[in-house]
């Protein structure tokens, strides 16, 4: 209680020192969250783009329908497989005429076979899964040919492979410099001081009881900061989504994380550099 | 109640600065400690109040060894020592008193009784009538005077001072040293750092020189004639024994 009066205390007597600690704090998980916007939403796009990986198995004019749903009911017991639909010769038709709308008059009924669309769960959608699907897909007696888009595939996964890996690269250096701003501005709230960790050190005040203000300070300034870069981070989704392009924002979750994340950086700062003063008077 | 043992105090870069310093200081004692700069009386202080521990020997002060004190231990026992510095040691942004409450407030005594103690010691040290004057409104005299309030706050034992009137001109350090006397008259032992050569002849205490981090000369321990004063302590260049000095 004590403690937490300090800690208010210290930061009424340097306003401006605390307003500007909060701002730096504030700033610098600012970029990171602009970095976490930006990476949380092209993950999703890439997502969304790899729920278009299927495998299609085009059957033969010959094929019994009753093994093919038996066939269908195999395939869709694979580990790897989310879902199994089966195109007719007249469905096929109807989707080559509707996205192809100007060639609509070139197809006609019996030119397209009839097929199977298989669905893959996610994180079953690598170039090395799909293929090991298609094979076994093919081993079925009717199956005329199996198409995935091999290269395609190979295409995407590379280029989800070079975001997963350029995210956590630039977010290790985004967190890295978030947390030695946010050091050393802390380092800087406790030099000013000094003195009074000096003098109460002298008058036999324990190092906890010294400690405990700080800490506080250290935890508010940190929810405070993480507090105005959430704000500042949601206007900016705000605006891009308004007059760009429409992204996702943090979900629940993601929110506590950062916000926790703050108070964490916050105290420890505190800890630290409240360490080195406690070494000495 | 505080004892030296064979106390040797090395520092990395700086090399030794306290060689097998030996001596003990009774219960109400007055102490000055004196030697040109660099000889090792800072040193001796902050050992006493264990903000450095000897790298040999042992510090006993009030039944606390340097050997075994740890955090904790350490705190309670500053509670016990008062503290004083040549440079004041005030925080700037509070007033007098609450310089002084302060020293109460982080040591967690109860509220109930912080008021009337301050301004006891306020009374005791001659400014009850300044406990609302920040530092910078007081002259360096009156500012030493609130650092000795805080450091007698806690009733201690004995009062540590650390050239207290080297910044004080003749008159401050007459009315400073004065109010050390009268604190040590009411039984709290002093030991006091200086240089101010003047003081220490002026009055009948005992004297501890210092020299190159050895103990030279001990009035407890040699007759109060045998040591003059009359050469300045900076032209003493060598290190002497303690057998040669007596």
């Amino acid at each position: 209680m004590r403690s937490a009066q300090e800690a208010l205390t210290a930061s009424r007597r340097a306003p401006l020192l605390s307003a500007l600690g909060v701002l730096t704090i504030a700033f610098s998980l600012f970029a990171f969250g602009l970095f976490g916007l930006v990476a949380i939403n092209i993950r999703r796009a890439l997502e969304q783009v790899s729920e278009r990986v299927e495998v299609r198995a085009f059957l033969s004019d010959s094929a019994d329908i009753e093994q093919v749903a038996a066939a269908m009911k195999d395939i869709g017991e694979f580990p790897e497989v989310l879902r199994v639909d089966y195109v007719s010769q007249e469905n096929a038709l109807e989707r080559a005429r509707k996205e192809m709308g100007e060639f609509a008059d070139v197809f006609e009924a019996g030119v397209l076979p009839a097929s199977i669309e298989v669905h893959l769960r996610p994180g079953m959608r690598s170039p090395t899964i799909v293929k090991s699907v298609a094979d076994r897909i093919k081993t079925y007696h009717f199956i005329d040919d199996v198409r995935y888009g091999e290269e395609w595939v190979e295409k995407l996964y590379r280029l989800r492979n070079i975001a997963t890996v350029a995210g956590i690269a630039l977010g290790v250096a985004f967190a890295a410099v978030a947390v030695i701003i946010i050091g050393a501005t802390i380092r800087m709230m406790v030099l000013a001081r000094a003195k009074e960790i000096s003098i109460m050190r002298l008058v036999g005040a324990t190092d906890m009881f010294i400690r405990l203000p700080f800490l506080i300070d250290g935890l508010v300034k940190g929810v405070l900061g993480g507090l105005v870069a959430l704000l500042l981070v949601w206007i900016t989704n705000r605006v891009v989504n308004q007059y760009f392009i429409e992204t996702i924002f943090f979900n629940r979750e993601l929110i506590f994380l950062g916000i926790v994340g703050g108070a964490a950086m916050g105290m420890f700062g505190s800890l630290v550099s409240v360490g080195r003063h406690l070494r000495r008077v | 109640m505080i004892r030296l043992t064979e106390v040797v105090k090395e520092y990395p870069r700086s090399g030794v600065a306290l060689a097998h310093v030996s001596f003990a200081v009774r219960k109400g004692e007055f102490v000055y400690l004196t030697g040109p700069s660099g000889s090792g009386k800072s040193t001796i202080l902050r050992l006493l109040y264990m903000d450095e521990k000897p790298t040999a020997g042992e510090v006993w002060i009030n039944g606390v060894s340097s050997k075994s004190a740890r955090g904790r231990e350490i705190s309670k026992l500053r509670r016990r020592i008062g503290i004083v510095f040549q440079d004041f040691r005030l925080l700037e942004d509070r007033t007098a008193e609450a310089n002084v409450r302060f020293a109460l407030e982080v040591t967690g005594a109860p509220k109930a009784t912080i008021r009337s103690k301050v301004a006891r010691v306020l009374t005791q040290v001659g400014l009850a009538s300044k406990a609302t004057s920040f530092p910078r409104e007081l002259s360096g005299g009156e500012q030493q005077r609130v650092a000795i309030a805080r450091a007698l706050i806690n009733d201690p034992f004995v009062l540590i001072a650390d050239e207290p009137t080297g910044n004080l001109d003749e008159r401050a350090t007459r009315g400073v040293f004065q109010l050390l006397r009268d604190i040590n008259a009411s039984g709290t032992a002093v030991i006091m750092a200086t240089h101010d050569l003047d003081l220490v002849r002026r009055s009948n205490y005992r004297t501890i020189e210092l020299n190159h981090g050895r103990v030279v000369f001990d009035s407890a321990e040699s007759p109060a004639s045998a040591r003059p004063f009359d050469e300045p302590f900076d032209i003493q260049e060598t290190p002497t024994g303690p057998s040669e000095s007596i």
